[in-house]
């Protein structure tokens, strides 16, 4: 395969200004598929979720699923779309073995929900408005797995095997309008963009939103033109770019593709590019051409879907609180900065956050544990933080401990450690481990007097009324009693012993 | 008379899959076009009032609820396939027709 000429990223972002689109393909959850009651799963053996009407067998009739309907006024409505009072259904005509019966069903004309907008917060807290041009109902095709061929791609392939499991699986495909400005935050932007979508529905509870399984896949359109000119350059379509990283990498190797094509002087080619994630690379598909004339018409088969302003209403009032609303709230309760605040998203660990003080702990406490200890214990054991299984109740009983005096701080992670290894509760290992701080007094006196004889200029200073050099005695008090000691218990008898109050 | 040369005729036809004979094209050039002007007869009869419709009859909303019905096994789903190999359906590797 040819490798394309690219330009630096930073070079083709000093010549060119970006344009991004998005086609961002979500598969609802319901039960059964749009048009069929076959029942919409994934993974089951091929060809065995089907029945007459999926695989488009002469004479039969599609009939509309109501919870897909809802599910996709539910999504219109998170992305600040209005809803079509009326809109039908449409057929998109097609030959090719994914879709038995030559023709998808589709919306064109008329979208059930249109001119909506979400709002991107880029990593610095930057936020970008993406204009959403329509979210419209359609159905999913059926899979086809290319044999033979040196490549296991479509290119040199002998045959085709489909399984249309997946035919007619509900989706909603959401549009995006063109998207200037962006500038070098363009690859940036994408990933932001796939994620919050990605996070809307999953929120709303409407698709399983797992990316690897296909449940949200992302086309992205990339156009550059050269600095202040207003028309948008020739666009190039990357299909099905079915990670959130490999949206960031497909625009950002488009841009410097692009680049590199104009720099050259030749014109972008107007086609499909296929993204490889091996090489992080696209190549070139079909041309937009003859193929692309989808002779779109009214579906006869299915009647107009009317949504009502009192059915809008009832499920505007069903929707949980979106989840960009959802982040500054926690934060306005939880008082983090703006930076503490995104390094726990970014880790993250946020709902863990709110159940660990749901548990009792303080928002103190429960970022300390969580950024503070577990986060980076996940990291050595590559899995995400909430998959380490901490539960909260054993964060909020370790900072009772160490609250009560029990044990300190450096005790406290050594229990975490016991908990995460299975020993037991962190009673149990406070136990079994010895871990008790020494608060008899007895010992600890005859510490503090060797701490003190060890160091006399700052038992004088202390003396002298200089109270914040105990320090150095209490850390001598603390070695000697291999952490053991009870901090502020020691800082109290150093200063009775020297007759100072603090 | 509605304007569709034989050109239109040749692209519908490639778009269907259709294979036509030059004669075949000049043929239904002539006749599309006043087939096209019959069907367009009927704009005269709707007066500026009345909406157009892609549905004749006023029905909306015709919806099923979300429970699982009938399936095929791949045995059955397979059974009018000219060809199929591990429960799926063979077809020719088709690659960008265009």
């Amino acid at each position: 395969m040819d490798t394309e000429a690219i330009l630096s990223f930073e070079e083709a972002m000093e010549k060119y200004d970006p344009v991004l689109g998005f086609e961002v393909h979500v598969e609802l959850n319901t039960k059964t598929k749009m048009f069929s009651s076959a029942p919409n799963v994934f993974g089951d053996e091929p060809n065995t979720n089907v029945n007459e009407v999926d695989l488009g067998m002469p004479g039969v009739l599609p009939v509309v699923n109501k919870t897909a309907v809802e599910s996709s006024i539910k999504i219109g409505l998170a992305l600040n779309c209005k809803i079509a009072e009326s809109c039908r259904f449409a057929r998109k005509n097609y030959f090719y073995p994914d879709t038995p019966k030559n023709f998808q069903t589709s919306q064109y004309d008329e979208p059930i929900a249109y001119d909506g907008y979400l709002d991107i917060e880029l990593s610095d807290g930057t936020v970008f408005r993406v204009e959403i041009e329509r979210a419209h109902m359609e159905e999913d095709a059926g899979k086809l797995t290319h044999m033979g061929g040196a490549t296991g791609r479509i290119h040199g392939a002998d045959f085709s095997l489909v399984d249309y499991n997946r035919a007619g699986v509900p989706l909603v495909e959401i549009v995006t309008k063109p998207i200037e400005g962006a500038g070098s935050r363009a690859p940036e932007l994408a990933k932001a963009y796939v994620a919050a979508v990605r996070e809307i529905v999953k929120n709303l509870g409407v698709s399983d939103a797992r990316m690897e399984r296909g449940n949200v896949r992302c086309d992205a359109n990339v156009s550059l033109r050269p600095h202040g000119r207003e028309r948008f350059g020739i666009r190039s379509e990357t299909k099905n770019v079915n990670s959130l990283r490999a949206v960031e990498h497909a625009v950002r190797y488009e841009i410097q593709r692009h680049a590199a094509v104009l720099d050259a002087g030749n014109p972008v080619v107007q086609e499909t590019r296929h993204w490889h994630e091996d090489t992080r690379t696209t190549t070139s598909g079909r041309p937009k051409s003859d193929a692309d004339d989808y002779r779109y018409f009214p579906e006869p088969d299915l009647v107009p879907v009317v949504a009502s302003r009192e059915w809008v209403e009832e499920l505007r009032a069903t929707l949980p609180e979106p989840p960009a609303a959802r982040r500054k709230r926690l934060q306005a309760d939880w008082g983090y900065s703006d930076l503490e605040f995104r390094d726990v998203v970014n880790a993250g660990v946020m709902d863990e956050i709110e159940e660990t003080i749901a548990a009792g702990a303080s928002a103190s406490v429960a970022r300390k544990w969580w950024m503070g200890e577990i986060v980076g214990r996940a990291k050595n054991a590559d899995v995400d933080p909430g998959q380490l299984g901490v539960q909260p109740a054993t964060i909020v009983e370790l900072a009772r401990m160490v609250e009560d005096g029990k044990i300190n701080n450096k005790m406290a992670t050594e229990v975490l450690d016991g908990v995460l290894a299975g020993e037991g509760t962190p009673a149990d290992i406070v136990e079994k481990r010895g871990l008790a701080v020494v608060s008899d007094d007895g010992p600890l006196l005859e510490a503090i007097d060797a701490a003190l004889a060890a160091q006399p200029g700052v038992a004088d200073k202390i003396r002298g009324g200089k109270v914040q050099a105990v320090g150095a005695i209490v850390g001598g008090v603390m070695k000697a009693t291999r952490g053991q000691a009870d901090a502020a218990r020691v800082r109290e008898l150093i200063l009775e012993k020297l007759g100072v109050t603090a | 008379m509605a304007a569709i040369n034989r050109d239109d005729v040749a692209h519908l036809a490639r778009l269907a899959h259709i294979e036509m004979s030059d004669q075949e094209l000049d043929r239904m050039a002539g006749e599309l076009a006043v087939i096209v002007d019959s069907v367009k007869s009927v704009s005269q009869a709707a007066g500026d009032d009345v909406p157009a419709t892609s549905h004749p009859i006023p029905l909306s909303n015709v919806f099923r609820e979300d429970v699982v019905g009938h399936t095929f096994t791949a045995e059955q789903a397979l059974s009018g396939a000219p060809d199929s190999d591990d429960n799926r359906f063979k077809v020719p590797a088709i690659l960008d027709e265009a």
